[in-house]
């Protein structure tokens, strides 16, 4: 289909799921990462406000730059890396097509 | 020993309500709450961003939105339990439990609405391996004593208000104090970030920052963390306490033991009343499941409302129940306070 992407995510247990997501219906990776049943809680509903869809951005795709917000957020993630981002504030847009992506630890 | 008529666990604002629509019913409701303040998620999370779907309502702060459903309430004078999680539900009498918080408290009451929303916010855990063994011996979730860490040597991880007014704090009290943050800036307010920098350069403070905590080692008790910093690589730092603060989450903690049916973190309601498979429990708002559930703000305060008809009816099975509409018999509030 044209108006959909495909994305890789890795779970916590290493294995990859691909899905194809639609690109006309404002959707974030973290709903997309929810609605494909990962263990994803998207606890704010993704409002940047609670760091529960961290992931690492593994392809070299030219994201936008995260805000102050998503920023201040990610200081509640653990083990942030330099490729770390809130899957809440990455559009599911043409630009991400074949975006892969590492779900990040959380605590228990 | 704390008697009411519907005992709600929740006082977000699908709970807080439900002490309107109950009190409407001469029904009188007394709130328990894991946080310190009313309003759930909305006060914890979100306080400053603005609620679009509220009825009435084209744009509402969260925190205004709980400030109003708490002046709302206000004639039927409820009770609250805050900063207490609960714990345990014991069938004490026919149609009578028993609630006891993690600090003791004890609530009676013939009917239990849960509107927990998510669960109930405990401190963040990082995801370090090992770390749960040195709980309670040397690492610490929240400063609930400041005297136990008298001449002590310890780690604080963080980048909050909490973090950062926790690390001024003991920085008086603490034989030596690090702070360790990810960023060199910090989310904090001014004033606190201010303060940190100060300390930090009268050396009061051994701030890291650009670093984490990765890892922890210890023998029975924590003796040294893991850092990785961005300029000096991996090394350990000694310490007696490592404090990491993260912020909260939700969990669904004891409700899990209740015996209720619960599918994927939710617990599963008949649409009649928003019933639980328990007689004499209801679970209204995000805390439930059925199905087309959305969670939404305005369908958890129509649950809470068919709720309290329904529970009416089980504490009072013989009386008449006459719906009366607010325009036209006012509110009618409690005169005297709950026991």
């Amino acid at each position: 289909m044209e108006d959909t992407v495909n994305i890789t995510v890795i779970d916590r247990e290493g294995e990859e799921h691909n899905i194809e997501a639609p690109t006309d219906m404002n959707f974030n990776l973290m709903e997309i990462c929810k609605a494909s049943e990962l263990p994803v809680e998207g606890t704010c509903g993704g409002m940047a406000l609670c760091a529960s869809c961290h992931v690492y951005v593994l392809s070299d795709h030219e994201l936008h730059e995260a805000s102050e917000d998503e920023e201040d957020m990610l200081d509640q993630a653990f083990f942030v890396e330099d490729n770390s981002r809130l899957g809440c504030q990455i559009k599911i847009s043409p630009e991400i097509d074949g975006l892969r992506v590492e779900l990040a630890p959380v605590g228990d | 020993m704390i008697k009411t008529d519907i005992l709600i666990i929740g006082a977000g604002p699908v709970g807080l309500f439900t002490v309107f629509e109950a009190g409407l019913l001469k029904l009188k409701c007394h709130l328990v709450d894991a946080l310190p303040m009313p309003g759930g998620q909305l006060s914890e999370i979100y306080p400053k961003k603005p609620i679009y779907d509220i009825p009435g309502y084209p744009s509402v702060l969260a925190g205004e939105l709980v400030d109003n459903l708490m002046k709302q309430i206000e004639p039927f004078n409820p009770g609250f339990t805050l900063g207490e999680r609960a714990e345990k539900i014991e069938k004490v009498g026919e149609k009578m439990y028993e609630l006891t918080t993690h600090r003791g408290t004890k609530i009676q009451a013939p009917v239990i609405a849960i509107a927990a929303g998510l669960g109930c916010f405990e401190p963040r855990k990082p995801p370090i391996k090992g770390l749960e063994q040195f709980e309670d011996k040397g690492v610490d979730y929240m400063v609930k004593d400041p005297e136990k860490f008298r001449d002590k040597r310890l780690l604080i991880a963080g980048g909050g208000d909490s973090a950062l007014d926790w690390t001024i704090e003991l920085s008086n009290i603490a034989k030596e104090i690090t702070l360790i943050h990810r960023r060199t800036s910090f989310r904090g307010a001014l004033d606190s970030v201010d303060k940190v920098m100060e300390l930090a350069k009268a050396k009061k403070v051994n701030l890291i920052t650009e670093a984490q905590a990765i890892g922890v080692n210890g023998n029975g008790t924590l003796k040294e963390v893991l850092i990785k910093s961005k300029a000096d690589g991996e090394f350990t730092q000694q310490v007696d306490h490592f404090i990491p603060l993260f912020g909260l989450t939700p969990k669904l903690g004891p409700i899990a033991d209740w015996g209720l049916n619960i599918t994927k973190n939710a617990i599963e309601v008949d649409t009649y009343d928003y019933s639980t498979n328990v007689p004499g429990i209801y679970a209204i708002g995000d805390i439930n499941t059925y199905p087309g559930k959305l969670k939404l703000i305005l369908c958890g305060f129509h649950e809470g409302t068919l709720m309290v008809q329904s529970a009416f009816k089980y504490i009072y099975p013989d009386a008449k129940l006459s719906f009366k509409y607010t325009t036209v018999a006012g509110v009618n509030g409690f005169e005297e306070t709950p026991a």
